[in-house]
């Protein structure tokens, strides 16, 4: 800081006195602000190693009864207070890829329609409506396929679905049973589009930073814009568009509403995705409140710490990805 | 000219492919609020807005859900606002460069995206559990915590577009850092911090899976923090699994005005990020 009193001259004692308390002032303001700052930056901190250590201290019960065996165990009975995580996570993942296989390549083709094909004035109005479906709380979705999407699927998608693979070996197992209208597909499905304006958005947004010059000399080339995007753009943005479906990913696996309403919450590994099934955000949201026994409630924890887990790598390997493209895009 | 035919063609296919995505987009978004309008405007009159949530067979309506939204909303933003504008001040006018910053970045970007339903858990174990009963104060430390890094982030890029002449000129006029910060950088990023305001706003106030095991629900009109508090969120989820339909119509009702609130938050906090942008 500069010492205003330098030079300053000497009128009378008052001011220099007046000035040093500001200036006493300011300073002390000046560092009290910086600990602030600094201390909400630490909650941030806090707050995740809180929540890291507070799973680990409640599930230290199941860990202690179940071990690791609890992670490949099917069974899931609170009547004799026997609890594996298998079914639960068997559930998580199958959503999560469903959801990405159907999102990843319609959340692309949105990106590549906003940022080369759609027409200047409509790019912001369609931009804002699929950002909107990122908008939606999640129990809407649930909500809207339990009582909407579900009965349609049973009634007109799946009695196909079900009747066309019958006949080809393998995928008949994969699409076998009754026509639920609930289950593992339909959760994944929905999963589907409510991720799907993460991996657009910020495909889009990866696209902008390709140098136009790049695309141009291309189109020059006499380049479609089929393999300007396929030769070009796609591959210059690779990791952050890596990193918007690992982010996409990240939410797939811990959305809770919207699957806890769809999947049917049945704690068993099936073959067909048509199967009602279960996922872990949704058992702990369907079982917390009535758990009774420590051990029950220790189990569903664990089950939240394993999620966390998974998820954490996931959105880390996310950030990382995404970080490297904004460094190539700074340079 | 075969080759260049193919070419084509397969262009044509590719191009016409990325419009189908859109509109595959854009059809769900539509299909869910027609639907919502379809099914919920029926719910929407006076008594609605007047009643308690009612027993099963009767008339009645979510007063003491919407309420319990507003209060818990209310707190949990004017608890989580001032950590997370502080916390984003540290990241951008500190810690730009240290290892700190970048830490508390990394961290806040995960928090940003971590499950709700496990920060539900937290603090089920950190406030629900030593108090021996749900409560709606957990309900608002759950919600809380989901402010936080949503205006974090804001913050930190809404500071980071204050042109940095403003600083510089400030400073040179002798004022001290915090004063800088605090009078000018502020004032110029308002519209960006409000921005980051309401975009949290939006988030927690279609938020459940946090507040079903801290807030649970209550049947009642109920004002006093220390116990439960029905939320709308929760009481959708309680009534549109239920099998009576007059509590299946008090959801939708509830499902469309929580969406049309969400939905004006966000186009609200766009346009205002937009003029940020502009000037």
């Amino acid at each position: 800081m500069v010492d205003v009193t330098v030079g300053v001259p000497n009128v009378d004692g008052s001011t220099i006195l007046d000035r040093a308390k500001a200036l006493a002032r300011f300073k002390f303001e000046n560092t009290f602000f910086h600990f602030v700052t600094f201390s909400a930056a630490i909650t941030v901190l806090v707050l995740l190693s809180g929540v890291i250590l507070s799973l680990v201290l409640g599930s230290i019960p199941a860990i202690r009864a179940f071990g690791a065996g609890f992670l490949v165990t099917e069974v899931w009975n609170p009547v004799t207070d026997k609890y594996g995580a298998a079914a639960a996570i068997y559930g998580t993942v199958v959503t999560s890829i469903i959801a990405m296989v159907i999102a990843i390549p319609i959340g692309v083709g949105i990106a590549i329609f906003l940022s080369e094909l759609c027409p200047q004035p409509l790019r912001q109005p369609i931009g804002i409506a699929i950002e909107l479906l990122a908008g939606i709380p999640s129990i809407i979705y649930g909500i809207w396929g339990l009582f909407i999407f579900a009965p349609l699927l049973q009634q007109y998608v799946e009695p196909g679905i079900i009747s066309f693979f019958g006949s080809v070996p393998g995928l008949n197992l994969v699409f076998e049973g009754p026509p639920y209208g609930i289950g593992v597909f339909t959760a994944g499905f929905i999963l589907a589009i409510m991720v799907l304006p993460f991996i657009s958005s910020i495909s889009r947004d990866v696209f902008a930073t390709v140098p136009a010059v790049l695309k141009e000399s291309a189109y020059g080339l006499g380049f479609t814009t089929r393999e300007v995007v396929g030769n070009v753009v796609i591959p210059y943005t690779r990791t952050g568009i890596i990193g918007g479906v690992m982010l996409a990913l990240g939410r797939a696996l811990g959305e809770t509403m919207a699957v806890t309403f769809v999947i049917g919450n049945a704690h068993r590994v099936s073959n067909s995705i048509l199967a009602p099934g279960t996922t872990i955000s949704a058992t702990i949201a369907n079982e917390f409140t009535e758990a009774v026994g420590s051990l029950y409630t220790s189990a569903l924890v664990e089950l939240g710490l394993i999620l966390f887990v998974i998820t954490f790598i996931v959105l880390a390997i996310a950030r990382f990805m995404l970080m490297r493209i904004e460094q190539k895009g700074a340079q | 000219m075969t080759l260049y035919d193919t070419r084509r063609r397969k262009n044509a296919i590719y191009v016409s492919l990325c419009y189908a995505a859109s509109v595959f987009g854009l059809v769900w978004l539509a299909w869910i609020l027609c639907a919502l309008i379809f099914k919920g405007s029926a719910g929407l009159m006076p008594a609605t807005f007047t009643q308690m949530t009612p027993p099963p067979g009767s008339a009645g309506g979510l007063l003491n859900a919407i309420c319990g939204s507003l209060i818990m909303s209310i707190a949990a933003v004017a608890l989580g606002t001032p950590i997370g504008i502080l916390a984003g001040t540290y990241l951008a006018e500190y810690g730009s460069g240290s290892k700190l910053a970048f830490v508390v970045r990394f961290i806040n970007d995960i928090l940003l995206s971590a499950p709700s339903i496990v920060i539900g858990l937290f603090v089920y174990q950190i406030v629900v559990v030593p108090m021996g009963h749900f409560s709606a104060l957990a309900g608002m430390l759950a919600l809380a915590i989901i402010v936080i890094p949503v205006v974090v982030r804001t913050t930190e890029d809404m500071l980071r577009l204050v042109p940095n002449q403003l600083r510089e000129a400030s400073t040179a006029l002798g004022l001290p850092k915090s004063m800088v910060i605090q009078r000018i950088a502020y004032k110029a990023a308002r519209a960006g911090l409000t921005t980051g305001v309401l975009l949290a706003i939006a988030r927690i106030s279609g938020e459940t899976a946090p507040l079903l095991f801290t807030a649970l629900n209550n049947q009642f009109f109920e004002t006093n923090v220390n116990a439960p508090m029905a939320s709308l969120p929760v009481v959708i989820f309680q009534f549109a699994l239920s099998p009576y339909a007059d509590w299946q119509r008090l959801a939708w009702t509830g499902a469309l005005i929580i969406t049309m609130t969400v939905l004006a938050l966000s186009i609200t906090a766009r346009v205002l990020g937009r003029q940020r942008i502009k000037s």
